[in-house]
């Protein structure tokens, strides 16, 4: 294989990171392994929580992981891995210096002698097309200007390993389009010094259209869920049949195939084999009904349903999923199919459709468990608190907020529970004090 | 200012603080036995000509103060920043020593040195350091603050370009920090000039030490009852504090626009300089800036450089190894043992006093209690309306803004003096003048927070609430009062820190070479002061700490949970 011809640049190993608090353990990384060659660019893809840029944190030696080693060039990594660069989503610049000064500054860091710094900095603003903006602010600059000085800055140093933290998320559609362009062109031509370069994204399409390979990672604990090695030529046409089949591969990955009932639904905390409880996507009811509507109308595909609304592929995920908890919808190989409940709720109107969703929700364990615990209640009333702390056994402080939130919602929605945000109260509607 | 964090490990870290600075305080009362025997009086002439020399003295005393606070702020603050255990017990302490004004002991210390250095040098320091208790806090909490709230990804960046740690301080953690630092040094030079006249007139033990200075020369003054020279000597206090903000902290802040993290250019709010623009165009400047600062600042930069270099960059995230938590324990464990014995030596100092002495103690402080309440209550009475007449009328604004300003920076304590020679005669006199000083003390703070947050009310709520004709107090009932619930309780959180501060001087006034008193917890620690009670000194300093420190932590940060929580505009 032509792989192994490549020398080996960096070689994850078995890496996880835990999180330990008094309470539970949260594992953010579970056994990582990931190699990566010269001249390689490879996307690492996944949904927000999946610990893309942990890792990407860990492998640039920002962040020590509690198990496993980085190796880079047959050495262990210990500390910051000073051949290794980052570009940031957020651009961190230094927004007190100019453009240029932020580019010398990694120089300085660098003690390279002043005119040198400058010579260089001049030089690289250039290439990126900045060239007569070096004495301008950040805050002067557009986003994709700004991420141009980003560029720059990350190139200076003249890294072997450019990282890239979804540095065209930030940006309009336009600007990240032609940034895009610009750092295909700098890497195809070989006008950057670096040997290989590792991007973190969430865009499917994005990682599609510059990588060689892409590692699909998904979360809950954050693993690799697949490799995908391209076999596409630059320039890539995504209109191209190539380019589509290389985009649903990964959205059937990432959206995988529903499971038993009994598996989606998950449980509920405190039930014997705890653990298990599915983490309820945090997407509103009336967001649910309007993309299986369209996807009972339009297309099937996931990846067509993503492109045609024109929501991003994450929100896509979590749309699906939440179907699938629900049992409106399932999904095989990237498409989606609606159950006849589903299609029942697509078409009910709006005091239907809360009935329907009633009816359903009540079914899932974790909802069950509220509602149990509410009839059980003196006043038929309990504490956010409450529910929040069992929670908060299973699943991080954030991430339990978040799961307590869904559940409200939904609550409301099928006017199941109230709720009063001022003492934070949930409360059992008067219909459902009986099961 | 002040932080409301509910981390678990916080309430009892909090006990244990206090716990150790009272027990440091009775070290402190126990070393103030060998303060030296001759005590040190300059003569404080009121001739009008020595007014100028005078206020040099007090600048220059003022000055080293506030370079020891800077010093001592970044250095506090960047360990509190950086290591989370020492986080744990530095800000508790912090916080117990911004809200009591328990470090008027330490020219104990420095005075109980005289063995080794001279009397003069000694009282000296001792005013300097007690000018640093007033100056100090407030910076390192700012400093702390802003070392805390560097976005995430500067920080990154910094460490995957492998700044140095000079490179950091100078390129990311000072431009970061720096205009939260000008404004504290403002607010620092105010609550300096607040306490300068108990700075340069201080008593340890039966002895009372006087420094040649402006503060020592309004006392003097009012004490003679020589009217011309106390409204001179309030006069000149005024146009120093007005040039200082004119010719210093102004030009500062205009230069200092260029740190502000905004991304977005705006012209709100920015700080405007007459004076600034002159300064960049004076060819004697630049000469000054080309010929010699740069130079010197290279040369430094050079130096700090080299110092940092040497350090290999460390991961952001370093986990504590087993060795550390071995260290922690041993080191902990001895640290509570030390605790323990002086605890139980305090409480058989404390053990002393007789039990009329300790009811006295709790009637005084119901006394200062009720009077920093009343002094608060008069104080949001006048703050509220004319905050919202500035703060929402543009044409109040531009005649009252510079007024308030002005009054705003004369220091309470100055006037004071001129209170107690006219309201002595009268009953209760002196009860009236502790209250006018408490409010003249804490009122400002309040005003400014009201206008902050008038500002703040989003315009489209202003024309919702008048389409819905609501009346008068309807109004103010449901948009601007909730509106400024937070800010108000912001202000009134360090006004009633400033009021109990205020008490000592207040409470206990030396007139005519004759001592007032009314009942009070400052009248009380000024009074066994002048005694050399040390015990009772004691006994009611911690009080004092202890009243403060519960208010703060079940009254204050309650109402500022609630105000952040539900109030907040978004």
């Amino acid at each position: 294989m032509e792989i192994a011809e490549k020398p080996k640049i960096l070689e994850v190993s078995d890496i996880s990171q835990v999180y330990l608090t008094r309470q539970y353990r949260y594992t953010a990384l579970k056994h990582i392994n990931l190699t990566l060659n010269e001249g390689d660019f490879v996307a690492l893809l996944g949904p927000s929580g999946c610990g893309k840029s942990t890792l990407l944190r860990i492998i640039t030696g920002l962040q020590r992981p509690t198990m496993g080693q980085v190796i880079y060039k047959g050495e262990q990594l210990k500390g910051i891995n000073e051949n290794a660069t980052i570009v940031f989503q957020t651009f961190a610049l230094f927004p007190w210096l100019t453009v240029q000064e932020n580019v010398e500054l990694a120089l300085e860091a660098r003690s390279l002698p002043k005119n040198m710094r400058t010579q260089r900095a001049l030089d690289l603003l250039d290439r990126v097309g900045l060239g007569g903006f070096e004495s301008a602010y950040p805050r002067e600059l557009s986003g994709g200007m700004r991420q141009k000085v980003g560029f720059a800055r990350a190139m200076a140093v003249e890294p072997e390993l450019l990282c890239l933290d979804e540095p065209f998320s930030a940006l309009d559609v336009l600007s990240a389009e032609s940034l895009r362009g610009d750092l295909l062109e700098l890497w195809m031509e070989g006008k950057i010094p670096c040997k290989a370069i590792l991007m973190v994204t969430h865009n499917i399409e994005e990682a599609v259209t510059l990588a060689d390979r892409i590692v699909v990672m998904e979360k809950d604990p954050g693993r690799v869920a697949k490799e995908i090695k391209l076999d596409l030529k630059h320039p890539r046409d995504p209109k191209s049949p190539a380019f589509q089949r290389y985009m649903d591969e990964i959205y059937e990955a990432l959206a995988g195939k529903t499971k038993a009932r009994i598996v989606e639904a998950g449980g509920a905390p405190g039930e014997a084999g705890g653990g298990n409880i599915r983490i309820i996507p945090h997407v509103s009811v009336n967001t649910i009904a309007t993309f299986l509507e369209y996807a009972s109308t339009h297309a099937a595909d996931i990846y067509k349903i993503a492109d045609e609304v024109g929501i991003d592929a994450e929100e896509t995920i979590n749309l699906t999923e939440a179907s699938e908890i629900l049992g409106f919808a399932t999904v095989d190989k990237g498409d989606i199919t609606i159950t006849p409940v589903g299609k029942e709720f697509v078409d009910a109107d709006i005091l239907e459709r809360k009935e329907i969703f009633a009816k359903v929700v009540v079914e899932l364990p974790i909802f069950k468990w509220m509602l149990s615990l509410l009839r059980k209640s003196a006043k038929k009333r309990l504490h956010k608190e409450i529910i929040l702390g069992a929670l908060e056994l299973e699943f991080p402080e954030h991430q339990a907020n978040i799961l307590t939130q869904t559940l409200i919602n939904w609550g409301r929605y099928a006017e199941l529970v109230a709720y009063d945000d001022n003492n934070e109260m949930i409360y059992l509607e008067s219909h459902t004090v009986t099961p | 200012m002040k932080r409301t964090k509910g981390h678990p490990f916080e309430k009892w870290a909090n006990w244990i603080v206090l716990l150790l600075v009272a027990v440091i305080l009775f070290a402190l009362v126990k070393l103030a036995y060998y303060t030296p025997v001759a005590a040190k009086k300059a003569p404080v002439s009121l001739a009008l000509h020595y007014i100028p020399y005078y206020a040099w003295r007090s600048i220059i005393r003022m000055f080293l103060a506030y370079v020891l606070s800077i010093v001592f702020s970044l250095i506090y603050g960047y360990a509190a920043a950086r290591s989370k255990v020492a986080e744990k017990i530095m800000l508790p302490i912090l916080d117990v020593l911004q809200s009591v004004p328990i470090l008027s002991f330490l020219p104990v210390i420095v005075l109980s040195l005289t063995a080794f250095i001279p009397v003069g040098v000694a009282v000296e320091i001792a005013s300097v350091l007690l000018i640093f208790t007033s100056q100090a806090w407030n910076l390192t909490f700012s400093w702390y603050q802003s070392m805390t709230t560097i976005p995430k990804e500067l920080r990154e960046a910094s460490k995957i370009f492998t700044l140095n740690s000079w490179l950091q301080f100078k390129k990311l953690e000072l431009p970061f920090g720096f205009v939260s630092l000008i404004w504290n040094s403002i607010m620092s030079w105010a609550g300096g000039w607040f306490f300068l006249i108990a700075a340069e007139i201080f008593t340890v033990g039966q002895k009372q030490f006087q420094l040649v200075g402006l503060g020592s020369y309004l006392q003097e003054a009012a004490s003679q009852g020589n009217l011309v020279a106390l409204f001179t000597g309030v006069g000149v206090l005024i146009v120093i504090i007005i040039l200082l903000d004119q010719f210093i902290w102004r030009p500062l802040l205009a230069w200092a626009q260029k740190f502000n993290l905004e991304m977005v250019s705006s012209n709100d709010n920015e700080a405007t300089s007459w004076f600034y623009p002159v300064l960049r165009q004076s060819s004697f400047i630049l000469k000054f800036e080309k010929n010699i600062l740069t130079p010197v600042v290279g040369v430094l930069d050079k130096f700090f450089n080299k110092m940092a270099s040497g350090k290999k960059v460390q991961p952001i995230v370093e986990e504590d190894t087993k060795l550390n938590l071995k260290t922690y324990i041993v080191i902990g464990s001895v640290f509570l043992l030390f605790l323990l014995f002086g605890a139980q030596r305090m409480v058989a100092y404390l053990s002393h006093i007789s039990l009329h002495n300790y009811l006295r103690i709790l009637e005084s402080a119901g006394a200062t209690l009720l009077r920093v309440f009343v002094s608060l209550a008069i104080s949001l009475l006048w703050t509220i309306p004319v905050g919202v007449l500035i703060g929402s009328n543009k044409r109040a604004a531009t005649v009252l803004q510079p007024l308030v300003q002005i009054a705003a920076s004369v220091p309470a304590t100055a006037l004071f003096p001129i209170l107690v020679f006219y309201l002595l005669s009268i009953p209760f006199g002196l009860n009236i003048a502790a209250i006018v000083l408490m409010v003249l003390g804490t009122q400002w703070y309040l005003l400014f927070n009201v206008i902050a947050g008038v500002v703040t009310i989003p315009q489209d709520l202003r024309y919702t609430a008048s389409l819905m004709r609501l009346k008068k107090w309807n109004y103010w009932k449901t948009l601007i009062l909730p509106a400024l619930f937070p800010f108000i309780i912001t202000g009134a959180i360090t006004a009633s820190g400033g009021a109990w501060n205020a008490s000592v001087i207040a409470e206990y006034v030396s007139f005519h070479g004759k001592n007032y008193s009314t009942v009070g917890l400052g009248s009380l620690i000024a009074e066994s002061t002048g005694n050399g009670d040390y015990a009772m000194l004691l006994a009611s300093t911690l009080t004092m700490i202890i009243i403060v420190t519960l208010i703060n932590r079940f009254g204050w940060r309650k109402l500022y949970a609630i105000a952040k929580e539900k109030y907040k505009m978004e």
